[in-house]
């Protein structure tokens, strides 16, 4: 291999982001060695086994990863905006929409899920820490291992071009000859491995580790929603962790299971990723659905209404996920039988859903509602979802999907229910449990720019494509002629994405300004929130709860208020608190992972058995590893209480 | 302030609806000019009058919530009821989606099966063989021993059925104004039956990406009066020059290629639905 | 499920002691869960690709019944050598345990010389992971519970040293019941290939 096949030539944009990433790198670099805090960074990140630490890790991670697809997805505006367009070429079009679509999907709206499920969960229901807090670490650094792999892709040998989807025979040797698609199953590969882990982890954690008191039927609404997910990462993963690698063998080492000779079969590919595909739409949206449920009832000061209907309604929507995935290939012809059945149980996802919006709907009815900026995204979320979702039914329609399927009329309904569900979920965590990662609250007057820019910017770029759809605009094309009459709408789809944009620099401005000037949260409990979370310090205490809380009911904490005492420790009732050791270990697999992957990658073994061996001398380590952790004495804890002013 | 906001929020859905109204002649989908085409519009219809219904009532009743239970000064002292549910109304939404759902159902599994088959039983149906290739569509017309590449002409009120398959990536066979679409795959061989109600030059393209130069998979169909096809087809067989292997072999290269007409197919040597099935043991009834 | 939890007490066998074993073990039975989508995954690739032989030969041209048999005979016992192991483990018996493992250990050793030989035999009559669908999915599929076995063999081993260096402890006997848990689980996934793969190959 010569090294301008390894460094991706030849383009201007590609140069400068060349340069871009190298003065970064060297900009990092220098300011951890100027103000030393290397070690900082050692001690308090990256070996740190501390759920709410990783949490941020993943947030911060999902935010880059936001920032990078969505150069991307301006980048392609740009392209579209006017007939003939020469501002990117095809090729160049095609690696930018497939690297836009994993990682909006993978690098962004599932570590951003997984990041405010990290910060919250235990808190919600009174736990010290997750089930397996070195696991917890070793998740987070193979996701971010797998995403940074799949980033350096477009300097480095070039990015995958054959969709997020990656369907075969396109993505197999013949057609996409170059390493593009080997970072895709390798880099996705070994983020799954990290997913799948975080599914047991968290299963484990609420079934085992729930507070005393709190019954299934007493947990948040968000925590149901996080259990019913890591059971659908616990079955669905594993399917992708299969399809990826009978994709690499295929790519590697010229097996034939999807090939074009030898009886290989393409649509045995469309089938397995969409197995695993469906179900994890619902993997992002199912946390969010929990998310607004819980922003909701505080800003409204109420219960969440129809509780249990809520519950069922998930585990409903998560059953059926499982059985649908053909609606999104009615047009390979498995005749009118198959589509059928698919056809009816795609629609039937639209009850458990509808029964969702309107007990959501119910809350708010003789509520007291206040709009701060994290209600904002959730009540935005409910007729924008709405419209994203009765686009959803139209497209389960087998034989009118005949018609809309692969058109921008999908695209609308993708993101309509990616967007206005999983974004604005993501947005409104943030904001709303700000306080608890980092002790003050965002900026709210700034907080309301973003959610206007973003919100109006996502209709006017979303909303015409429905039309675009129907006027026979395919996705994934790079230009189109001007005889078509596409021009006006696509102007209009550009100026909103503008928005978008301007709206995620103001969010980013503002965590910067709340950093320096925020209002610090002294309370705890900045909101007058309702379950156990907001009964700890901001930030939280490494411990999270001094003692263990009794539950008595949903709302935990809101009864705690009510009862007139709120959460009191009595400091004769502290015990020292066992907590886990930290470790380098799991960053340092990781790092292995990502040289093991690169190496298979490029084809150089020798690189990845190397590797290899160094993450199986890893987990030996860790097998011999007898550090069972320390305690905190109760000295400390009263200490640390005295200062958040939690303790008596 | 806030009320403001809202009142730009409104004029947003109303000044789409004024540019749409601009763009509505080109939406094919809304326009059919064939039976196919005017099933999927007739259930397209039915459907957005439901979606339109929900997305009514929820909208007004988010609406008045929102003015009604909005923390106000006068307010101050409300404080919110605790309510866990209410059985009858959550069966009343649980239910009214499901007959909304049957609503849409019945008509969409009628519709799946009645596009399998020719809407007219009494003509005889005109087949023509469809070949996705990067990035051009080879259209072939066995019985009449012709093949066109990137236009496909078609006798009006005759249903065409259009006999998929792929030499590459797998490309899906659109014509908006005629009817849905449906992949064509390497080695397999799926049905797409069409008709035209009128003469008229259709938009056709692949809707499935198939790689660097998939924008460019556009064709042309032509609708034509029974005899005009017929002239044209016996034009043809008398003028056009004659496909050779070598000739086919070129065109099949990856590669964007412009109108041609021969006067014979290349299924005279090979057939890329049977690519593989020389291979397997038995008929896989897959996709059939 | 929680509350039951603090109902556990020295009675209970050594394994399930300490929370955090109760947990492991848990989180282990849910991994089970996840192998098992997993190997259903590669079941249904390999039912879906069996009859694509291309130029290949076919199932039942290819599958050798004697070598099959031996590698079945010697999961099977093996599995039950480590449950003998688990038996002896609750009773305390180190000596016992390690004797097992070891029986056990070397049955799976067994096992996988077996089936590399008959990999390698088909190798050589021209059927490799490339020659056709068929082929593809089978070595992946057989390969993978392969792999899985040779995973579990070097796993006992490190539990054997740490029995050996430690004791009997909570904390060892958890490790070798989840052992057990995988072997065991391994074992049934061979009994669905036996099936699924080498009974239905050589009939049909
Ligand atoms: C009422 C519920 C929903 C229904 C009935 C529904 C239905 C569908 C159907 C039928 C398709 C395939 C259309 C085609 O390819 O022609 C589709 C595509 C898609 N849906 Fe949904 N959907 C729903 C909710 C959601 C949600 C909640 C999400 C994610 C948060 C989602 C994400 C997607 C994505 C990403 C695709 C397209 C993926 C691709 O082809 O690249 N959908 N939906
Ligand atoms: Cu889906």
């Amino acid at each position: 291999m010569k090294w301008n096949e390894f460094f991706v030539t030849g383009q201007p944009l590609i140069y400068a982001a060349d340069v871009s990433i190298v003065l970064t790198v060297i900009g990092i670099v220098f300011i951890l060695t100027y103000f030393k805090k290397w070690k900082w960074l050692w001690n308090e990140w990256l070996t740190t086994v501390d759920h709410k630490k990783i949490g941020v890790m993943y947030i911060i991670s999902a935010v880059l990863m936001l920032f990078r697809g969505g150069v991307d997805a301006l980048l392609m505006r740009a392209q579209l905006t006017a007939p003939n367009m020469k501002f990117l070429d095809s090729q160049h079009y095609n690696e930018i929409f497939t690297t836009h679509g994993t990682i909006m999907i993978l690098f962004m709206a599932m570590p951003f899920i997984i990041g405010l499920m990290n910060i919250v969960v235990p808190l919600q229901i009174g736990a010290r820490d997750v089930a397996y807090p070195y696991l917890n670490a070793l998740s987070f650094w193979l996701f971010f291992v797998g995403a940074m792999l799949f980033n350096i892709a477009f300097v480095i040998g070039g990015s995958p071009d054959a969709g997020w989807t990656a369907y075969f025979p396109l993505a197999g040797n013949e057609f996409s000859p170059g390493v593009g698609n080997n970072y895709y199953a390798v880099a996705l590969q070994i983020s799954g491995i990290g997913t799948l882990m975080t599914g047991i982890n968290f299963l484990v954690t609420i079934l085992k580790m729930r507070a005393p008191g709190m019954t299934l039927m007493r947990m948040p609404m968000f925590t149901w929603t996080i259990l019913i997910t890591c059971v659908l990462i616990i079955f669905a993963f594993p399917v992708l962790t299969v399809a990826l690698a009978l994709m690499t063998f295929d790519r590697l080492f010229d097996t034939q299971f999807f090939t074009m000779a030898n009886g290989g079969m393409s649509m045995l590919w469309a089938n397995l990723f969409w197995i695993w595909g469906h179900p994890e739409v619902y993997i992002v949206i199912l946390p969010s659905f929990g998310i607004f449920s819980e922003i909701v009832s505080t800003f409204a000061r109420k219960r969440l209404f129809g509780y249990k209907a809520m519950v069922y309604s998930i585990v409903g929507i998560a059953f059926l996920s499982f059985i649908v995935w053909v609606h999104h290939f009615f047009t390979m012809g498995a005749g009118a039988a198959v589509n059928s059945f698919f056809s009816i149980t795609t629609m039937a996802i639209a009850i458990p859903t509808g029964v969702k919006i309107f007990n959501w709907l119910f809350t708010l009815r003789k509520g007291k509602i206040r709009f701060t900026t994290a209600m904002l995204w959730s009540l935005a979320f409910i007729p924008n979802f709405v419209i994203g979702g009765v686009t959803g039914v139209m497209l389960a329609m087998a034989a009118a999907d005949y018609q809309y399927h692969n058109s921008y009329f999908l695209i609308a309904h993708f993101h309509y229910v990616l967007i206005a569900g999983t974004v604005f979920a993501c947005f409104a965590g943030l904001h709303y449990w700000y306080p608890k990662m980092f002790g003050h609250l965002l900026n709210e007057r700034l907080g309301k720019w973003t959610f206007w820019l973003f919100m109006i910017g996502f209709n006017i770029c979303f909303f015409p494509m429905y039309f675009l759809g129907l006027m026979g605009m395919t996705r994934r094309m790079y230009t189109y002629s001007a005889g078509l009459g596409w021009t006006p709408l696509n102007v209009v789809a550009t100026v909103g994405a503008v928005l978008m944009g301007i709206g995620f620099i103001v969010l980013c401005y503002n965590i910067y300004y709340s950093a320096r000037y925020g209002e610090r949260d002294m309370t705890g409990d900045p909101w007058d929130g309702r379950t156990l979370e907001w009964a700890t310090s901001s930030p939280v205490a490494h411990y999270n709860f001094a003692v263990i809380p009794e539950v008595t009911d949903l709302d935990a904490y809101w009864r705690m208020k009510k009862a007139g005492k709120g959460f009191e420790i009595d400091e004769e009732k502290l015990k020292p608190i066992h907590m886990p050791s930290n470790s380098g270990r799991p960053f340092l697999i990781s790092i292995a992972f990502f040289f093991a992957g690169f190496g298979l990658v490029f084809k150089w073994f020798t690189l990845a058995i190397i590797a290899a061996l160094f993450i199986v001398l890893g987990l030996i380590l860790r097998s011999f590893d007898d550090d069972d952790g320390y305690y905190i004495s109760v000295d400390e804890i009263k200490r640390t209480e005295r200062l958040t002013g939690k303790g008596a | 302030m806030k009320q403001k906001m809202w009142k730009w929020v409104s004029l947003l859905p109303l000044s789409l609806l004024l540019l749409l109204s601009g763009c509505s002649e080109n939406m094919l989908v809304l326009q059919p000019k064939g039976p196919v085409a005017k099933t999927q519009y007739d259930l397209i219809v039915w459907s957005v009058g439901f979606m339109l219904f929900i997305i009514v009532v929820v909208f007004v009743l988010f609406a008045v919530v929102l003015i009604r239970y909005r923390e106000k000064p006068e307010r101050a002292d409300y404080e919110p009821p605790e309510e866990e549910g209410n059985t009858l109304l959550e069966i009343i939404w649980t239910v009214i989606p499901i007959i909304i759902v049957t609503a849409l159902a019945i008509p969409t599994v009628k519709a799946t099966f009645a596009l399998e088959k020719p809407v007219k039983k009494e003509v005889k149906p005109l087949t023509i063989q469809v070949t996705a290739a990067n990035w051009k569509w080879i259209f072939s017309y066995p019985e009449q021993n012709i093949e066109t590449v990137n236009y496909v002409n078609i006798p009006e009120d005759v249903p065409v059925k259009f006999q998929l398959t792929s030499v590459g990536p797998i490309n899906s066979f659109w014509v908006p104004q005629l009817g849905g679409q449906k992949y064509a795959m390497d080695g397999m061989n799926t049905e797409l039956i069409l008709q035209a109600d009128e003469p008229g030059s259709y938009m056709g393209r692949s809707a499935n990406f198939s790689g660097k130069e998939f924008a460019h998979m556009e064709f042309e169909v032509l609708a034509q009066t029974k005899d005009d096809f017929a002239k044209w087809v016996k034009e043809v067989q008398q003028t056009a020059p004659k496909l050779s292997k070598k000739k086919y072999e070129t065109i099949l290269q990856p590669g964007i290629v412009g109108r041609m007409t021969f006067s014979n197919t290349h299924l005279a040597w090979i057939d890329h639905t049977k690519q593989n099935r020389h291979y397997m043991n038995s008929d896989d009834g897959i996709n059939r | 499920m929680a509350e039951a939890a603090h109902h556990y007490d020295e009675k209970m066998p050594l394994e399930y002691r300490t929370e955090e074993s109760r947990l492991n073990i848990l989180g282990f039975w849910i991994f089970l869960g996840a192998e098992v989508a997993l190997f259903a995954t590669l079941f249904a690739t390999y039912l879906v690709l069996f009859q694509r032989t291309g130029n290949g030969p076919t199932a039942e041209e290819l599958f050798q019944v004697k070598g099959v048999m031996i590698e079945t005979i010697l999961l099977l016992t093996s599995s039950f050598t480590c449950g003998l192991a688990v038996f002896e483990m609750r009773r305390g018996r180190l000596t016992g345990l390690l004797t097992w493992l070891l029986v056990t250990l070397l049955l799976g050793a067994g096992f996988i010389t077996f089936e590399v030989r008959e990999f390698i035999d088909y190798v050589h009559e021209g059927a490799t992971m490339q020659t056709s669908a068929f082929l593809s999915s089978f070595f992946v599929l057989v390969g993978t519970h392969g792999a899985h076995v040779s995973v579990g063999i070097v796993w006992m081993i490190l539990i054997m040293i740490q029995l050996l260096q430690r004791g009997l402890t909570p904390r060892t006997a958890r490790k070798v019941f989840i052992v057990s848990l995988y072997w065991h689980f391994l074992d049934v996934v061979w009994i669905f290939i036996f099936t699924l793969v080498y009974l239905t190959g050589m009939v049909i």
